[in-house]
């Protein structure tokens, strides 16, 4: 089931995650033991290209890596067939991409 | 009371519960009552019960000296090579149960179909592509090269197929190549006398291959020649990465589009 391509697209958003996990574990701490409110939060995340960015990357990174990882997976326990299996990895990336990027998007443009 | 030698004469008694079926026929365990000895192996058992028992049983060896790697079944659940299991390290209240090798067909009894295991040794690549004839000069090896260290690793395989029936991975993906034929296609990457290294890296790079092992190890815990063809994956894994990435590769891509 895991050729080439997707060990090296695997390998690579985790690369990509590994900072960017810990980058949003600090900022979840911080908020909740500095006590930031909703609208402290959506202050420094309005129009803030670098938030944009931090959090644009991990909904990519985040969207691969889980849809190939659980692709996999369901591949090999629930015996899908490697062509089910990449429909399944597709299906759950777009979802993923979607929330992310509408989670994303709330923060840094809509109005509150 | 009994005397000292009415004791003597009454030998341990081992309750050995053999796997019997294949051959189209559903499997079952039948019980057999084997004298317990001294320096016994499984082996011993199987072919006591096959002498002495039950001609019918139907089971494969060899040297007998773990030279041939004929003889691996199924023991208390467990992969081993029959030959050089000692049951005193395996029995457990004087009871032990064979069955035959995992994750192959089975022709009858302990008798796997080991097809399958080698199929996949061609499909790995994992045989010698020649680079020279008999008229040429004979190669020079020396030992010390980190590439012939690598081979030289792995290079005691007996194909016994103990680490394709340990390995989780080939139960749950049938196709994975396995480890035994991806450890032997490392074992030529890694030998300057093999002429072909490109089909060896398109073979272990499909979706069958290399990449599909997740390092649970069990190949390496239960080869009875103590390799390590988990180290061998994670080399041709790594290889196979920097060799998608290196310039020469990075150029071909751009050059053919």
């Amino acid at each position: 089931m895991i050729d080439k391509r997707i060990y090296i697209w695997q390998r690579l958003s985790a690369l990509v995650m590994i900072p960017l996990v810990i980058g949003h574990l600090a900022v979840m701490i911080y908020a909740i033991k500095g006590g930031l409110s909703v609208a402290e939060i959506l202050g420094r995340t309005q129009d803030s290209i670098v938030w944009l960015l931090f959090y644009g990357s991990f909904v990519l990174a985040v969207s691969v890596h889980a849809a190939l990882g659980l692709g996999v997976i369901s591949a090999e326990w629930l015996s899908l067939k490697p062509r089910m299996a990449a429909y399944l990895s597709l299906a759950i990336g777009l979802v993923l991409l979607a929330m992310g990027s509408h989670a994303i998007w709330a923060v840094t443009f809509a109005t509150p | 009371m009994s005397t000292p030698e009415e004791k003597q004469t009454e030998p341990d008694m081992l309750e050995v519960s053999i796997h019997r079926g294949g051959d189209g026929k559903p499997s079952t365990i039948q019980l057999y009552h084997v004298p317990r000895q001294d320096n016994q192996t499984v082996l011993d058992i199987v072919s006591h019960i096959q002498h002495y028992i039950d001609p019918t049983l139907s089971y494969r060896f060899a040297c007998r000296v773990g030279m041939c790697g004929s003889c691996a079944m199924m023991v208390n659940n467990e992969p081993r090579w029959t030959c050089r299991t000692h049951i005193d390290r395996v029995v457990e209240n004087n009871k032990i149960e064979i069955a035959p090798l995992r994750n192959l067909p089975v022709v009858k009894d302990l008798v796997p179909d080991l097809d399958p295991f080698f199929d996949k040794w061609t499909k790995a690549e994992a045989r010698h592509h020649p680079s020279a004839t008999r008229h040429q000069p004979m190669h020079l090896q020396s030992p010390d090269t980190p590439e012939r260290k690598r081979a030289d690793a792995n290079i005691e395989c007996i194909n016994c197929a103990v680490c394709y029936a340990a390995c989780d991975t080939v139960t749950k993906q049938p196709d994975y190549l396995g480890p035994a034929a991806l450890q032997r296609a490392w074992t030529l990457l890694n030998d300057a006398k093999d002429a072909d290294k490109q089909a060896i890296w398109k073979a272990v790079s499909g979706s069958d291959g290399c990449h599909n092992c997740h390092s649970i190890g069990s190949c390496a815990h239960y080869c009875p020649n103590e390799l390590n063809p988990m180290v061998a994956i994670a080399g041709l894994k790594q290889q196979t990465i920097r060799q998608a990435f290196s310039l020469t590769s990075l150029l071909e891509k751009f050059e053919t589009k």
